[in-house]
């Protein structure tokens, strides 16, 4: 498995919600090679803001991949303005990505943690098309995104923060309301909502790979920026430290404290 | 056109004059993927201490305009690991080894200074100029009396040639130049980066988790190029100049301010090949204005 820097054009964007963006990129070889979980960096096109910003891979179409991201600064705000023919660079496809299991798969994600459940919905279905997904998906309200996207691999079962939609409550509420049954779990979210998971997958003795995310200069394993602590002692620095960008973001949660 | 870009530092001949700045680059295995590391002059490893160094909480890094702000706090995992993995794997290559060495106190820098006497390194860069630890790093690099004598203690240990990397966090930078050079020191390296602070107003807390951090990136640039023209013009032994060098013109205004190497390091994380980039810029330049051995350039500018 490579990496790569390439110019990548920008097919489509369009606007989901309000603030939410999905971004669709034409690349040469990074879309080829990359694996749900897996993320890429983005240089924006300003030379005073040097570090690339890293996106969840959200989806692969041959050639293509999508991205749906969240407006939260400069760089966001920066590629929410790209449109049909723009270029940017990217570098990837980094990190591990998730690891597909024979076992019956549940998807828990929340807000801007939900883009990479759509391409591991797909994977999952490519690999084991007998099983059946489900995906606990929580929002702010009902200002939902990608749901028809991974309904199309998975039941979807909704948690919103305000109870406008779906179960009132987070997602582990809704695991435990809707009694989901999971032979794992496949997560990415906000730290408050992975810590539950961990908890509650670990009370019940069921494997849960989870993705996180932390401030990254480098993205390949460098600079020692993004780490998160790990119960053992890591493989590359030997404390207790894996490299998010590079050793993750995808962990088995009984590896890291949160 | 025969091109000359080799140079010399206390007796180690480098291809040419481009290494990573340590930290920036790790032992050169991640950014292998990316670059043919045999063309580079040397590898500058991230620094190596005594023991595994867990760093500081995180964030540890956040972006401000033209640079960053790091506190990786030396994170590393000890000289055992050290030398079992990543010198091997910097021996495969046909490039010079600069082992970055920190420490908390004098006794844990003689440990790995002595640790590294009988292993195939070509240098070492003392760390005496780390703003993120709250032991050693910088504690010795901002009196010019410690500075002397920790680089005497460790020229005594030594094996290998000495570098000294000096911090821009001081008021008068020959000062400490000059007490490298009193101690004892081969070389010098400058500058580290600036202690600097970013404030984040939307959480209402300090961006990075060890609330300052040290600044790099193009935004430092002109104050390490002034900085390496006043240290090489007060000392005699060399000097290797880094602080926000993106390309090979920026390489080029260290090299006329009198450096004879340049670091290239918070550049890699903004193109993975810049190192490369540099190398290949710097024969350019030389090619386009008939320079035909590089040391003709270095200190040029007086």
């Amino acid at each position: 498995m490579s990496k790569y820097t390439e110019q990548a054009k920008v097919v489509r964007q369009e606007m989901l919600q309000e603030g939410i963006y999905s971004l669709i990129l034409e690349t040469d070889k990074i879309a080829g090679e990359a694996r749900p979980g897996q993320f890429i960096s983005l240089y924006t096109h300003d030379g005073s803001k040097l570090l690339p910003r890293p996106i969840s891979i959200c989806e692969v179409n041959g050639s293509t991949l999508r991205l749906v991201y969240r407006v939260v600064g400069f760089g966001t705000g920066e590629f929410s303005h790209y449109s049909q023919g723009d270029t940017v660079k990217i570098i990837g496809p980094l990190g591990n990505g998730f690891t597909i299991r024979d076992k019956k798969p549940v998807l828990v994600a929340g807000g801007i943690g939900i883009p990479p459940m759509l391409e591991l919905a797909k994977g999952i279905h490519a690999a084991y098309p007998e099983l059946e997904i489900t995906a606990v998906l929580g929002y702010r309200d009902s200002r939902t995104f990608l749901v028809d996207d991974i309904k199309k691999y998975a039941k979807v079962v909704i948690a919103t923060d305000d109870g406008s939609l779906g179960i009132h409550g987070n997602v582990i509420d809704a695991i435990k309301q809707e009694n989901v049954e999971a032979g794992v779990f496949y997560a990415c979210g906000p730290t408050p909502m992975l810590r539950g998971l961990k908890a509650y997958a670990e009370g019940k003795d069921i494997e849960a790979q989870i993705s996180l995310e932390e401030k990254m200069a480098c993205g390949i394993g460098a600079c020692l920026a993004c780490v998160c602590k790990t119960k053992n002692v890591d493989e590359h620095s030997h404390v207790h430290n894996a490299r998010i960008c590079k050793d993750g973001p995808v962990f088995d949660s009984k590896e890291v404290e949160l | 056109m025969d091109i000359c870009t080799s140079v010399n530092i206390a007796g180690v001949e480098l291809e040419n004059p481009v290494m990573t700045a340590s930290g920036t680059f790790g032992s050169g295995a991640e950014y292998g993927e990316f670059v043919d590391l045999n063309r580079l002059g040397a590898v500058v490893t991230k620094g190596v201490a005594n023991v595994p160094w867990p760093g500081n909480p995180t964030p540890r890094i956040a972006e401000t305009y033209g640079g960053m702000i790091n506190a990786i706090g030396l994170q590393n995992p000890g000289i055992d690991v050290f030398c079992e993995r990543d010198i091997p794997f910097l021996k495969k290559y046909d490039t010079k080894i600069i082992v970055n060495v920190c420490g908390r106190t004098e006794e844990d820098y003689v440990e790995v200074v002595e640790r590294l006497a009988d292993e195939p390194v070509d240098m070492l860069e003392i760390n005496i100029s780390c703003p993120n630890v709250k032991e050693g790093g910088i504690a010795f690099g901002q009196n010019p009396d410690s500075v002397e004598h920790i680089t005497s203690v460790l020229k005594k240990h030594a094996k290998q040639p000495i570098i000294m990397k000096l911090s821009p966090n001081v008021t008068d930078i020959t000062v400490m130049a000059k007490a490298a050079q009193a101690g004892g020191a081969d070389a010098i390296s400058l500058i580290n980066t600036l202690t600097g602070m970013k404030i984040d107003v939307n959480r209402r807390t300090f961006a990075v988790a060890n609330k300052t951090g040290g600044l790099s990136g193009p935004a430092i640039k002109p104050v390490a190029v002034r900085m390496v023209y006043q240290a090489a013009n007060a000392v005699k032994i060399p000097v290797i100049g880094m602080g926000g060098i993106m390309n090979a013109e920026d390489a080029l205004e260290f090299i006329m301010a009198g450096a004879s190497a340049v670091s290239i390091g918070t550049a890699n994380f903004h193109n993975p090949y810049t190192t490369i980039e540099v190398i290949d810029g710097i024969r350019a330049y030389m090619e386009k204005n008939k320079i035909y051995d590089i040391k003709e350039l270095i200190g040029c500018v007086k």
